[in-house]
């Protein structure tokens, strides 16, 4: 047996000596098969169960308690001036790092000309980022992003500010809704690479207790709520 | 039996908790920490009503999983390996280190950014690695400012609670080059700026990024992490290959698992309801994904955990590392981390640090204590810290290893407490006596043998006849 | 004249554990905790056959001792209808740690366990078996309350004595901040380690001085004997009192640590 097979060994039958456990047994086998497989909840707090306008105070508050900056826009076209107003009102060029996502590159640009898109992961000199979130729980506030071409992940750590627009009906109350929705896309038991559960812009409070944003990753978080 | 890593407690925990009393700026800067971090969590608490049914149906995740551990172990290898990533196991420190090394060299790395992880500390990975030529990068803000000074965490959440910002700006106009050194670095601002800046080098040029893990999911085969920075985000997601470190108990079930535990974690640690960043990491980059790292590799640390399982220490192994112990312990809110002279301090660290070293080198971390079950009160998985203290009290007692006069003094103690008659007549004598060796003082200011307790208080004095003695003459009065 | 509620044992035998520091140190304590459970309506004894409850033993690691102690407790308190200690931490080990440690021992684990359930503090057991609703007594003086952690969190009392004091005429209670922090005694670790001890009591009489107390009470002598004794070295003007005195009305004897005639 190599090395690497010896060092499996040794720390698993460690842990079934341990645990009085033989290898083979079918009662354990089945309790851990049932348990993946039907991946039951546990409580869910009861903030979450609110109808759908108070859900979405509830995430917005949420995000704002953590200095994130919240748009509603009931059309594309008023998404996109979000944006723009956003870029423009903290001296950033008019200019959006964003990925293949079908629904970002086909906002109506036209709406705010001059701005220039560039597309692909984030290289560490664009000023801002442009992320669609697949989901968000409401329950604390949080946004859910996926890695692939779509979103590319360091879109949401290496730009300073960090741009996430999330459809209305995208968010749910709480985080098994999120799960759930992740293994309707990704099958059962499978993920991408990058699952980002993001609450607020970065921050550190590291020396003298002092929270300071930005501290590697976006000093500003603006999310555009669409619908 | 863990490996004797640099980790384990060298100094006189004495010595350094008798300093740390003595440093009024420590003091200052702890009382803060503690207050602060008491309010946010209690705020937290009061924020959740389902808080305390979180607590007991996480508490039975980990005790479900440590009973099937070598099977959701074997579950989660399958994950990681169907997802494209690769699974090592470490049985020792050195094991974990020497993998660590050869995954580096194996991917030509130069440089190597780092998340905060306790498991590295605990094996002694950086001087491993650096000895072997390769830079390492700590990226979480208190450990760089830790690792350019050389220095050790004060507390486990606030690792440099017990430095200044002027103290820190030294140590970046020596440390950080190139900068020009005139640069005002007044503000705290100014300081995150600039390691902000620094650090954004590390993170594009590193070839290998290591972080840890607060859990680990058999469901799916993912590791996660907890930051706030998004140092963690940055260390796992630029460099060419990602490197996790974890130790076995890490593991939970699913997904569902992972939510009720994260539910828990930030409202414990700093009180918030989620920290900024909760990351899952699958498998490496997926073929058309434009970002990410090419390997994906997973190290996973025994050194000491199966010694754990299924034994009276059994409990310590749900503990999630969220630090509420800590910030609630009146033992460490007055001596700081540095003290325990140990990876893991306050009560989870004097629960662990002996499973992982031997009683024999801990021991005053499981007797440091006063049994004021705090921790045990605010533990997210109900983990009977005092009583697991007292499991290592005994060990510690049948080896031997408590000074002389201590075991004198409890056996002779314990030798009249078996003999009412004898325990009566001898008091009965010797009350009176020192009632009025006190004399109408009514207390001791100095006394033989109990320096220990009049060097910083006044003994106040036997009132004279013992309760039992008066008690019988009354009861035989005529 | 001792109030009770309607509807509580008639003439419960109950027997008094004097607990060690209580017999040696102070036994008005113990004086004062026989009259209070006599005054409700108990037949009180008190078995010569006691020594101590065996805690610190049992925190020191001496498990082998604590089990022989617990066993000659068992032995000598269990033909009692109830146990009654003036000492949360004493109680608390009965109630909460006997079961434990003769847990392995068939002739001895029924009885540790039939004992812990009716073994109480002494205020507990007076508002919650006795059914005492208010004693008589005179204390003119702000007083503060100490919690210890045993009576805190091994036993969930915090209520009971408070609702005694407010039925002491003069007595008013302030209470102190941070209550649920430990004032650092912890039996063998006030002499273990003396330094953090004695920051920790710093701490506790930083908090009892900002209430504007210039009393003391508590249920437990090891706090009081801890604080009294950093108190008394700092000069303070601020006096120690265990709780069953001032319920009891017996105030002559000088509070803790205090000089036997006023100077």
């Amino acid at each position: 047996m190599s090395q690497a097979g010896q060092h499996r060994q040794s720390i698993l039958s460690a842990v079934r000596t341990a645990l009085g456990a033989r290898l083979g047994d079918p009662a354990r086998d089945a309790a851990v098969t049932e348990r993946l497989r039907g991946h039951p909840r546990g409580t869910v707090p009861a903030r979450a169960h609110q109808d759908e306008p108070a859900l979405l105070d509830l995430f917005q508050s949420m995000l704002e308690s953590q200095g994130t900056e919240v748009t509603r826009a009931t059309t594309p076209e008023e998404a996109v001036q979000a944006i723009a107003a956003d870029l423009r009102l903290h001296h950033l060029p008019l200019a959006l790092r964003l990925g293949e996502d079908e629904v970002l590159r086909t906002l109506p640009w036209g709406a705010t000309p001059g701005i220039k898109l560039c597309f692909g992961a984030a290289d560490g000199d664009d000023r801002a980022g442009l992320s669609r979130a697949v989901a968000a729980a409401a329950e604390t506030g949080t946004l859910v992003l996926v890695s692939g071409p779509d979103n590319p992940t360091t879109l949401a750590f290496l730009p300073e500010s960090h741009k996430v627009l999330i459809h209305r009906v995208d968010i749910v109350p709480c985080y098994e809704d999120v799960f759930d929705r992740l293994r309707a896309i990704y099958g059962e038991g499978g993920l991408p690479r990058t699952v980002n559960l993001i609450s607020g812009p970065s921050r550190t409070a590291d020396i003298e207790q002092t929270i300071v944003r930005g501290a590697h990753g976006p000093k500003r978080l603006h999310v555009v709520i669409l619908g | 039996m863990a490996d004797a890593a640099k980790a384990a407690p060298t100094h006189s925990f004495s010595e350094a908790a008798a300093q740390a009393l003595a440093d009024q700026d420590l003091q200052r800067a702890l009382l803060n920490v503690k207050r602060g971090f008491i309010a946010k969590r209690a705020k937290a608490r009061d924020k959740l009503p389902e808080f305390a049914r979180l607590r007991d149906e996480a508490k039975a995740i980990k005790d479900h999983t440590l009973s099937y551990l070598d099977l959701y172990l074997e579950a989660y290898e399958r994950k990681v390996i169907e997802s494209g990533g690769e699974v090592h196991f470490a049985p020792t420190a050195k094991d974990a280190r020497d993998i660590v090394l050869r995954l580096c060299r194996d991917a030509g790395a130069r440089l190597v950014t780092k998340g905060k992880s306790m498991v590295s500390e605990e094996i002694g990975l950086d001087d491993h690695l650096e000895a072997a030529g390769i830079e390492v990068a700590e990226t979480d803000l208190g450990e760089h400012i830790l690792q350019i000074r050389g220095d050790t965490p004060s507390h486990i959440i606030a690792p440099v609670i017990h430095l200044n910002k002027e103290t820190i700006a030294a140590d970046f106009i020596r440390d950080h080059d190139g900068l020009p050194p005139g640069r005002s670095l007044d503000t705290v601002p100014d300081l995150v700026a600039e390691a902000r800046a620094v650090l954004r080098e590390k993170f594009l040029g590193a070839d290998v990024g290591i972080t840890g893990a607060n859990l680990l999911i058999a469901e799916t085969g993912s590791s996660v992490i907890v930051t706030n920075e998004g140092n963690g985000d940055l260390t796992e997601t630029l460099p060419a290959t990602h490197i996790v470190l974890a130790s076995i108990e890490k593991l939970v079930p699913t997904l569902e698992d992972a939510a009720t535990v994260l539910r828990l974690l930030a409202r414990s640690a700093t009180g918030q309801e989620i920290t900024t960043y909760t990351t899952f990491a699958t498998g490496p980059a997926r073929a058309d994904d434009p970002d990410g790292p090419r390997a994906y590799h997973v190290v996973l640390l025994d050194n000491g955990r199966s010694g754990m399982l299924g034994n009276e220490f059994h409990d310590m192994l749900r503990c999630i590392r969220c630090g509420a112990c800590l910030n609630h312990c009146p033992v460490y809110g007055a001596i700081g981390g540095h003290a325990y002279g140990s990876v893991y301090p306050g009560p989870m660290g004097a629960v662990l640090t002996p499973a992982l070293y031997g009683i024999d080198q801990a021991r005053d971390l499981p007797n440091a204590s006063s049994f004021c079950g705090r921790c045990e009160e605010v533990c997210p998985m109900a983990i009977p810290l005092p009583a697991l203290m007292r499991k290592w009290r005994e060990r510690d007692f049948d080896r031997g290893n408590p000074p002389f006069r201590q075991r004198l003094a409890l056996k002779s103690w314990a030798f009249l407490a078996k003999r009412p008659r004898l325990y009566h007549a001898l008091s009965g004598f010797v009350m009176p006596v020192l009632a009025r060796l006190a004399g109408a003082d009514g207390r001791f200011r100095h006394f033989p043998l109990a320096e220990a307790w009049t060097g910083t208080r006044d003994l106040p004095a036997p009132e004279g006849e013992t309760f039992q003695a008066r008690y019988r003459k009354s009861r035989v009065k005529p | 004249m001792t109030e009770k509620r309607a509807g509580t044992p008639a003439s419960p035998h109950v027997a008094l554990f004097v607990t060690c520091l209580v017999d040696l140190i102070r036994p008005s304590v113990g004086f004062a905790a026989l009259k209070l459970l006599q005054d409700a309506g108990a037949r009180v004894e008190v078995p010569a056959e006691q020594t101590c409850c065996g805690q610190p033993a049992y925190n020191s690691g001496n498990r082998a001792d604590a089990i022989a102690i617990a066993r000659q407790v068992v032995e000598t308190f269990e033909r009692f209808d109830y146990v009654v200690a003036p000492s949360g931490s004493c109680a608390g080990m009965i109630k909460r740690h006997y079961p434990e440690l003769l847990a392995d021992d068939p002739a001895y684990a029924s009885r540790a366990r039939a004992l812990a359930a009716k073994t109480y503090e002494l205020t507990s057991s007076l508002v919650e078996v006795l059914g005492v609703t208010a004693v008589e007594a005179q204390f003119p003086a702000t007083v503060t309350y100490h919690d210890s952690c045993s009576s805190l969190r091994e036993l969930n009392i915090s209520d009971a004595p408070r609702r005694l004091l407010a039925g002491v005429d003069g007595l008013t209670l302030k209470e102190m901040d941070e209550r649920e922090v430990c004032c650092g005694f912890g039996g063998a670790f006030a002499v273990k380690y003396p330094e953090i001890s004695m920051t920790m009591a710093e701490a506790k009489i930083r908090n009892i001085a900002a209430s504007g107390a210039t009393c003391v009470l508590a249920a437990d002598l090891g706090c009081l004997l801890h604080l009294a004794g950093r108190l008394s070295r700092d000069g303070s003007p601020i006096t120690c009192r265990h709780v069953a005195e001032v319920l009891a009305g017996m105030n002559e004897t000088p509070a803790i640590g205090q000089p036997q005639t006023p100077e």
